[in-house]
Order: C-alpha cells, then structure tokens, then sequence
C-alpha cells in the first residue's frame, strides 16, 4: 500500500502532527534550563554557537519524546489524555516515528559535537537513551518509582548547556542537575494525586495507585525535605549570589509549606475541597524550579556587570 | 500522460512538502552560520586553509618556519 492509497479512516499527517511528536511543551522547560546551564557558565560562548547549542539540545529532546511516542503507542491509545497523540489517532504511523526519533537524536548529537564539543554530545546522546531507552522502554512499566529514576534525562539539560560553554563538567553542573531531579517527584506526584488518570488501566505502576496517596503524600514530604540542601548547596557554589540565595530562602519555605499542607492531610480533607492543597502545591512547584534558574541566570549577569556574587 | 499533470496528493501534501523545505532551508542557514562563525573565530584564516592536510607554503605565514606549521 503506498501513502497515496491510504485508507479513508486516516487523516493525513499534517506538518503539526510531526511536531506534536516532538512534546514541544516539555521542550520549553529543557530550552530554559539548558540556556541558563549556558548563560551561568564561567566560559563566554558565541551567541551563534549558544543558539545552535540550544537548538540541538531542543531537537534531542524532541527526538526522546517521538522515540518515547513510538514504543508507548499501546499505552497511549488506552489513556483518555494520551489518545489523541498522533500515533493512537492513526496520523503518524508508528515506523515513522521511530525513524523521525532516531534521525533527530542522530542529527542533534553530531551537530552539537561539531558546533561545541564531544563531551557536550555525548552527554546529549546519554540523556535521550536514558529517556527513550532506560525511562520508556525499561522503567515506566516496571516500578513506581519510574518518574524518580527517569527525571535525570529531564534533569540534565543544564549540565549538557554548561558542557557546551566550559567542556566539562563541575560541581555547578551537577549540582543544577539534582535540583530538578530532587524536584521532580514533589512537582509530579502532587499532580498525580489530583489528576483523575487511567494509568491503572494502561498498566503503568503510578506510587498513587500501587501504593495509595497516603503514601504519596509522605512521598512528596521526603523528597521535598531532601530539595532543601541541594537547593541552598548552590549558593556556596561560583554561581551563587545574593538574588539566589534570597529566592532559594523564600521558594523553599512556600514549597516546604506547600508540600506540609498536603501531606498532613487525608483524603476526605483533599476531596472537601477538591484537591485544593495538591492543586496549589503543584502551582508553587512550577514557580520553584521557574525562579531558582531564572535567579542563577540574574545573579550571572550582575556578575559580569561587577555586581553580585559573593 | 502530460508533464502538467496534477494529482490530489500534490494539495493534500502542500503544507508537509513547504515544511519540509522550510526545516531543509533553516538546516543549510545553521551550517552556514556555524562555518562563517568557526572560520571567523581561527582570526587567521590561512589557519583554516592548511586545514586540508596538504602543506602549502604559500598560504604560511612569512614569520612562521615552515616545519612548524607542517607539524601542526
């Protein structure tokens, strides 16, 4: 059958649907963090050379999300939210994501290595196979804790953009990379508790169905304990300054308070007032990561104005 | 069969077909920039020259010996 005889039932692909197989919305988060693991960097870099950085870090990651899309297609057709991706909707066939997936992860990692350097590539190639391969393929069906282990690929942009300035890695590097791995758990499992999902029925192990969201709760309260020293460690770090400090102070006071309110109630309390305390802890999360990099990126440049730092 | 034939393929796929060229262009644009910007950031562009392995001693420099830069 060629593409020229398909059958009615299927819409044709539209350039959109390609795009959509590259999850652009989670890209946003990955350009921000990598841009700042650039910008902070003690090494300046050509504004073309940071672009094309970016860039290939951004297609690297599209390239994760398409892979991840072709080997979930069975669970995504199940799940209300995910049904109408463009794989289950039956726009994109599934060998054609695979094949846009690894062409993408290819171009992306040689032309970082071309554009910056080695080191930076390789660490763009380890974070698609760890998300495609180690997080899609391996864990997300296997344990609950599948979103602990597998937030590292969507934690290691900024390493990746610190790469691309100094060609190594540092304490700096690693250390904005255990902020939004310690993160990740608190932000995700406070919106798990409050979202109505099917993963039970895909057969996708979620903590707030294994384990219940009790155990949830007391989940997303360890973990948001555990934040707290990464998060104040970089202070005394050479990207720290004091609009950090001062926003690590504050943010982590409001998500620790965030976090308390859910996990010392039960779940009549959160259902009264549907879901109030999770919905917030969530929003609170978001504004977490957000001002904690968008104030390295401020403190960096008070730096270079001879201002700031410690 | 006439070279003006037209088949509904050719609408059906318009916008995938300028996307693609849109993506091709942007692509040839990125090389492009980042050769313009590689060659710009050697200072010397002779550097760039004897970057083809094949020593030419018309492009060295007049103040550097010869087997300095054969070497490199």
């Amino acid at each position: 059958m060629t593409d020229a005889s398909l059958p009615e039932t299927t819409r044709e692909a539209s350039m959109g649907d390609y795009i959509a197989l590259l999850k652009p919305r989670v890209m946003s988060l990955v350009v921000f963090t990598a841009l700042v693991g650039l910008i902070v960097a003690p090494v300046p870099v050509h504004p073309f050379i940071a672009f094309v950085g970016i860039l290939c870090i951004a297609v690297g990651g599209g390239a994760s999300a398409a892979l991840n899309m072709w080997w979930d297609a069975d669970i995504d057709r199940i799940m209300k939210r995910t049904s109408n991706r463009p794989i289950p909707s039956g726009r994109v066939q599934p060998e054609e994501a695979l094949a846009i997936g690894l062409a993408l992860s290819g171009f992306s990692v040689v032309l970082l290595g071309l554009a910056s350097n080695w080191l930076a590539a390789g660490l763009l190639a380890f974070t698609i196979f760890f998300y495609a391969v180690v997080y899609t393929i391996w864990l997300k069906r296997s344990t609950p804790q599948n979103i602990v282990i597998g937030g590292l690929s969507g934690a290691l942009p900024p390493m990746i953009g610190w790469a691309v300035a100094t060609g190594g890695i540092t304490i700096e590097s690693v250390l904005m990379v255990a902020l939004i791995f310690m993160w990740t758990p608190p932000h995700f499992w406070s919106l798990a508790i409050f979202v109505k999902s099917d993963y039970g029925r895909a057969g996708v192990p979620m903590l707030t169905e294994t384990h219940g969201r009790r155990v949830t709760r007391n989940h997303i309260m360890g973990y948001m304990i555990a934040l707290i020293p990464v998060s104040m460690a970089i202070v005394f770090t050479s990207i720290g300054g004091w609009v950090y400090l001062a926003t690590a102070i504050i943010m982590n006071l409001w998500f620790l308070k965030a976090c308390y309110a859910v996990w010392r109630r039960d779940e009549e309390a959160a259902e009264a007032d549907s879901f109030a305390a999770e919905r917030s802890a969530f929003k609170v999360s978001l504004a977490y990561l957000f001002l904690h990099f968008a104030a390295l990126m401020i403190d960096a440049a008070l730096r270079t104005q001879g201002i700031g730092g410690f | 069969m006439t070279i003006r034939v037209e088949h509904e393929l050719h609408t059906r796929r318009k916008g995938r077909n300028y996307g693609l060229l849109i993506v091709l262009l942007a692509f040839v644009g990125l090389v492009f920039g980042l050769t313009v910007v590689k060659v710009l950031e050697l200072g010397d562009a002779r550097k760039f020259e004897s970057n083809d392995h094949v020593l030419r001693p018309a492009l060295l420099p007049m103040d550097t010996p010869a087997t300095t830069e054969a070497g490199q």
